[in-house]
């Protein structure tokens, strides 16, 4: 099947990749752009794992086709935050014990970056159904919500300072 | 003095050892990004593999034409059983003494199974390629209830074995059974089911489920030809063992095998066994001279990879009529699907279910287990509990909900009567195992009072009062349990696999600059491994958990171990860690007491030092002894401060707890919700508390959503029809309750630090929970028992079948 060259702005960064149309844009990041923070645990856009940021919006990228993304932001837990400067959400689910296995956690705190931008006041109830598109196995949630609450609130907090 | 006794508080909290909610070192990596899956492992020139899979349940296989596949661009090898047989992998041993076919050997026994094997350059061609395979099948009658395996129009499913009448397991009566595993005394309960003044009868059905972790199973195999190496990355909980059978299925010799286990996202016993996929992915690296990877997709991971549960439990619990209990009868037919791939100790082909006396001090009992085969995915694997001891808590503690209801008693009174009281500890059970240490009616009396058990009771009376006089919809649920555990196999002499006895191990090397690197035989899917065994690790050594590395996973450098299911880790290699520090810390005294130029017997220990007893100035530290023990020539002493540990556990331990769950149930609409969930439990002594209650707290949702709605289900022709996530129910943020987690803490007597393990706890007692709030809401209009999963639409069959609809 032939391929196409398209060009994506994946963390920031321009980046050219070769797909086929039907090629899948978490294969594409995963495979070729070197892109692994995402993973893959359904491949039917139940689970949440691939979950990325396309243009301002919480995307399950096992859903978009690679040709789709031509041209847009692509956010991804790797451009979140790096090891000098942790983004606020990764260091409150460390404090939190928000994580286990770690395999839903790039999809799970890149969809919480997404639900904080939209809401930065959220109660327990706006996390909660909030993150519902994002599975996780181990943790029961409980330690996530308190998680993405507790980084609500110190996000709060350094705007105030700001 | 106040000063010194600060200072040893000081320094005992930089160690940051037992006890501790130390954060995790794992963490970094995964909230980066970072982690390395075994989907993440890309090597040059890699090949993809995936499955052509059978869409019958049961069929003979007449031909595979592979041809139009091989035509396609881009497409290496298609491997069939044909192509196995000259190497003898055609077929491979189960853990369970049985054998199990890696392709398809003449026919397929369940959907899904593997037929062909197809290897090409991308996952894209590969999957192209498997629609190209052409299988010609004969359709074959499809066995999928047990109860019916041995009728005399019966298919006989494994033909390979149908004339022999012993398995593994002992006699088989038919070519359909497996085999009956018998504990106890059949006789003596037999004649208390007859003679006692009451006694309650219940068929249980603990269905058939799957434990479903996040990342699903996956290998990359790289046949390094040129040095004769094998490399072998994969989703295994037990990465030693999959090595000595690599070896002696592959015939390559175990030190040219090299296993990796690399980050694992959750197992929950989904990783424990051998899949056709390894053995097909170590092939066509072998064939081709290059890396081959095969990652299942969920579909493949739900319909073939292996199940939990399916345990049919006809039982009788016998009493006086004042509620002490008499005897326990229990007869399982268990469904185990094409293949015995159970992972149980070799011993146990039933697991632990012979815990199913449970909490209670019963005398007599008695136990029969028949395996059966079905139509159905070959499995039986211990869902994040060890070795069947979720269906033996569930069995028990629906039977007891059952006897309160015949003696027409409550429920919690009936249970504190029967406790195994503290005194009796270590208590023999009737079917056969030596329970270390408990205190359950403590551990009882803080679960009913923290959730004010008797106003729970009062307001439930009223509620049924005001249902019948039409005052409201809703009922209320008290689902009450309390699990005992067996957890920690071996003991190596009771407990085997593949005749590898269940130890574990852990060896640790002391640097010169006092930091350390201790590699351990288990591996952790999320258990905070690296965390934690640095914990027990720097209580016993005095070196600071955050300078101590934890390495598992790699069989090149890590120790022979057993792996990591059944709760093992911290009661096995967990006591290995403890063992090994104390050699560390036998050396270290001789070497301090060099330095100091005293007698050995003349220091002690303190935190993390040795100290001239009434001389407390005098003091060498762990490191300034390290550093001595590369740089200094000490008389009798070897350089170096390193140690090994295998440690084979004398018992097993037993956790326990007790859960309480109060559940709101529209009589209506069958929405049932949980309102409160109180979780207590006892695992001895707690190594780092913010792990354990993030284990509770995902267990519980594990058992929310077994008991609740999750379910391999099967149409009647063997059809998966639970075989994506859109019908196999993981609950969501949305439906899972916060839970209120509680302890009390009896340390294992025969454990060197006194854990027991805690991981699978929940989904063991939060099951019956669960499962007990919804009966016990419809226990006041004549419900004794209904089967989970309690999904909406039976929570409301349930209730119309009661007449509550009107």
């Amino acid at each position: 099947m032939s391929k196409q060259t398209i060009t994506l702005n994946v963390n920031g960064k321009s980046v050219a990749a070769e797909a086929e149309s039907r090629e899948l844009l978490i294969h594409v990041l995963r495979e070729q752009l070197e892109i692994t923070g995402p993973h893959i645990g359904c491949e039917t856009s139940h689970c949440g794992a691939c979950t990325v940021d396309i243009d301002g919006m919480s995307v399950k990228s096992c859903t978009v086709f690679a040709v789709q993304a031509q041209g847009k932001e692509i956010t991804t837990i790797e451009g979140l935050g790096n090891p000098d400067k942790l983004h606020v959400l990764q260091e409150k689910f460390r404090e939190h014990h928000g994580l286990q296995c770690g395999y839903c956690t790039p999809g799970m705190i890149t969809r919480a970056h997404r639900l904080l931008e939209e809401n930065p006041n959220p109660t327990e109830e706006d996390v909660r159904f909030g993150i519902a598109g994002n599975l996780c196995r181990c943790t029961g949630y409980q330690n996530i919500v308190k998680a993405v609450l507790a980084a609500a609130e110190e996000l709060k907090q350094g705007e105030n300072v700001a | 003095m106040s000063a010194t006794a600060e200072s040893v508080q000081d320094r005992k909290a930089a160690l940051k050892g037992l006890g501790t909610s130390r954060k995790r070192v794992e963490d970094a990596r995964f909230t980066q990004g970072k982690g390395n899956y075994v989907d993440d492992i890309k090597l040059p020139g890699m090949l993809f593999g995936d499955f052509v899979r059978s869409q019958h349940a049961h069929a003979r296989v007449k031909s595979i034409d592979t041809s139009k596949a091989m035509e396609l661009p881009g497409v290496v090898a298609v491997l069939t059983a044909a192509d196995l047989e000259p190497l003898n992998l055609h077929w491979m041993p189960t853990l369970a003494g049985d054998k199990q076919m890696v392709l398809a050997d003449g026919k397929v026994l369940f959907q899904g199974q593997e037929v062909a094997f197809v290897v090409a350059e991308d996952r894209y061609i590969a999957a192209d390629a498997v629609d190209l395979v052409k299988v010609d099948y004969e359709e074959l009658p499809v066995l999928v209830d047990p109860f019916k395996a041995e009728l005399s129009d019966a298919p006989i499913l494994r033909e390979d074995i149908k004339d022999e009448t012993e398995g593994a397991h002992g006699a088989r009566r038919h070519p359909n059974h497996i085999f009956t595993w018998e504990q106890g005394d059949q006789a003596a309960t037999e004649a208390i089911m007859k003679e006692a003044p009451v006694v309650a009868e219940e068929m249980v059905y603990y269905h058939r489920t799957h434990p479903c972790p996040m990342e699903t199973c996956g290998s990359v195999a790289s046949m390094d030809k040129v040095n004769g190496k094998l490399t072998l990355w994969g989703t295994f909980q037990a990465p030693h063992v999959v090595r000595t059978v690599a070896s002696l299925l592959s015939g390559i010799a175990e030190h040219n095998i090299r296993v990796v286990s690399p980050d694992i996202g959750g197992g929950f016993g989904n990783k424990v066994g051998v899949y056709p996929g390894y053995v097909c992915s170590i092939v066509a690296s072998i064939v081709t001279g290059v890396p081959v990877k095969w990652v299942e997709d969920r579909m493949e991971n739900l319909s073939a990879t292996a199940f939990a549960r399916d345990y049919h439990m006809n039982g009788k619990i016998a009493a006086t009529e004042d509620g002490k209990i008499l005897g326990l009868w229990c007869h399982t037919t268990a469904d185990h699907g094409a293949f015995d791939a159970c992972a149980d100790p070799t011993k146990y082909p039933a697991g632990f279910m012979n815990i199913c006396t449970g909490s209670y001090d019963i005398p007599t009992a008695y136990l029969a287990v028949d395996g059966i085969y079905t139509n159905k995915a070959p499995g039986g694997v211990a869902y994040r509990c060890s070795f069947r001891v979720t269906e033996a808590a569930y069995f028990i503690e629906r039977m007891i909900e059952v006897l309160a209801i015949k003696l027409n008693m409550d429920a919690a009174e009936l249970r504190a009567k029967n406790f195994i009281r503290k005194e009796q500890f270590p208590y023999q059970s009737a079917l056969g195992w030596e329970y270390d240490s408990g205190d359950y009616h403590t551990a009882w009396n803080k679960a009913l009072e923290a959730v004010d058990y008797k106003g729970l009771r009062a307001e439930q009376a009223q509620q049924v009062n005001d249902f019948k006089a039409g005052k409201t919809r809703k009922l209320m649920g008290i689902g009450l349990c309390h699990f005992t555990e067996i957890v920690g196999a071996g003991p190596v002499k009771n407990c085997d696999i593949l005749g590898m006895g269940m130890f574990d191990s852990c060896e640790i090397r002391i640097h010169p600059t006092g930091s350390a690197l201790a590699r351990l035989g288990t591996i952790s899917q999320g258990q905070g491994h690296a965390t934690t065994f640095a914990q027990i690790l720097a209580t016993e050594i005095g070196i600071s958990a955050d300078e101590i590395t934890i390495e598992e996973g790699d069989t090149d450098t890590a120790p022979y171990g057993l792996g990591t299911y059944g709760s093992r880790s911290t009661p096995v290699a967990g006591a290995a860690t403890a063992m090994a520090g104390r050699k560390i810390r036998a050396k270290a005294q001789m070497i301090a007491a060099y330095l100091l130029e005293v007698h050995d017997n003349d220091i002690e220990w303190e935190v993390d030092r040795f100290v001239v007893k009434g001389a407390p100035e005098r003091f060498k530290t762990m490191k300034e002894i390290a550093f001595a023990s590369y740089n200094q020539a000490i008389p009798g002493v070897e350089p170096g401060l390193e140690a090994v540990s295998y440690y084979d556990p004398p018992n097993m331990t037993y956790p326990f707890g007790a859960y309480i769950c109060v559940m709101d149930i529209d009589v209506d609409t069958g929405v049932s919700d949980v309102r409160k969930f109180y979780a207590l439990d006892d695992c001895g002594t707690r190594i780092n508390p913010m792990i354990i209650e993030g284990q509770v707290h995902g267990g519980l949702t594990e058992a929310l959503a077994i008991a609740m709605g999750q379910e391999i289900a099967y149409d009647e022709l063997g059809n998966v029809k639970t075989g994506t996530l859109m019908d196999f129910f993981i609950p969501t943020s949305w439906e899972t309750p916060n839970y209120q987690t509680d302890f009390t803490e009896t340390p294992s007597p025969h454990h060197p630090i006194g854990a027991k393990g805690v991981g699978e706890s929940p989904n063991v007692g939060g099951v019956p929970a669960f499962s007990n709030a919804i009966n016990d809401a419809f226990r006041a209009f004549g419900l004794t028992h209904t089967n989970m999963p309690h999904d909406h639409w039976r929570v409301w069959k349930t209730a119309n079948d009661l007449g509550l609809h009107g």
